[in-house]
């Protein structure tokens, strides 16, 4: 599971991410948002959007996505 | 009047807040893991890191089991301060409109701020004078509100932004400088700066914050359920 913060709420990691970028040198960086990744190993994958609605993300400030890997991956 | 404070694991203001609600009533602790709030009037939901702050500031914390009565007891009208990690959990649980965002600064920021009282009907606030500014001290890394613009806009209209900073005191970038908000009802009120850290001018270097446990003692024990009314936010 993939969060990160809404569009349009300021978010003041990616900014000092995006400020500290140009001093390594790398050029042409142009948004930078950071958001944190959950991995979950759950038995049945169709209660995972419920689990980030309800705990994993504040939908009010947050945007999710679901990526299903399969055991073996 | 019976204050009950919550204590979760991660909790580190409550003994202030304690010894604060000691001064204008009697005070007791409630235990996260308990669902008896023992007869308490007014519940405070104190600062600290509860549950390790892990995930999101009170993300956790919202599902302890405490938490289910003190919700019970907020829809009935019984009276919920929440401070700092307090105001992240009332937040997360639903109580109050909004969320507390990383501040702006990037740094855990502990100072001194300047409040302005912008409502001095609510139960929190009743002991002030309405415009009144309170020197309180305020100390956390993520105290900057937010709600959409549509939510800012309601709740000015409804007259449930209680405090904002004073120019200039704004270090973590809330929106439209909003400190401390009320639900709805006037009965939930949750603010960032810690007004149990200021009860005593020896300790503190101001006794500001005294004003809204006095104003809390001062209210009728079974409040009344109704709203805030409308007024200027």
């Amino acid at each position: 599971m993939l969060i990160r913060p809404k569009a349009g709420i300021l978010d003041p990691q990616g900014e000092a991410v995006k400020r500290a970028l140009p001093a390594l040198g790398f050029d042409g960086v142009g948004d930078v948002r950071v958001g944190r990744l959950v991995e979950l190993d759950v038995a049945d994958p169709a209660q995972l959007q419920a689990m980030c609605e309800k705990l994993l993300a504040n939908p009010l400030v947050e945007d999710y996505e679901l990526q299903l890997l399969d055991g073996s991956a | 009047m019976k204050f009950g404070v919550i204590q979760f694991p991660g909790s580190c203001d409550e003994v202030d807040a304690l010894a604060a609600a000691a001064r204008v009533g009697e005070a007791a602790l409630l235990w996260h893991g308990d669902r008896d709030l023992r007869g308490a009037d007014a519940i405070i939901v104190p600062g600290g890191f509860s549950y390790g702050d892990y995930l999101r500031a009170g993300a956790i914390a919202r599902f302890a089991p405490v938490m289910e009565s003190v919700i019970a007891f907020a829809r009935d009208g019984g009276l919920v301060l929440g401070i700092c990690n307090g105001f992240q959990v009332l937040c997360e649980a639903g109580l109050l409109p909004g969320a507390l965002l990383g501040n702006a600064n990037r740094r855990f920021t502990s100072r001194q701020v300047a409040l302005r009282v912008e409502r001095a009907d609510t139960p929190f606030t009743r002991t002030c004078a309405p415009g009144a500014r309170l020197s309180i001290p305020a100390k956390h890394a993520c105290g900057r509100y937010y709600a959409d613009e549509l939510t800012l806009d309601a709740l000015q209209a409804r007259g449930q932004v209680v405090l904002r900073y004073a120019p200039g005191h704004n270090f973590n970038g809330s929106l439209r400088d909003i400190a401390g908000v009320c639900n709805e009802a006037g009965n939930v009120l949750g603010l960032m700066p810690h007004p149990e850290h200021a009860v005593d001018e020896l300790v503190g270097g101001s006794a500001d914050g005294l004003a809204l446990f006095q104003s809390i003692a001062r209210t009728p024990q079974a409040p009344a359920a109704g709203g805030v009314g409308a007024g200027a936010g």
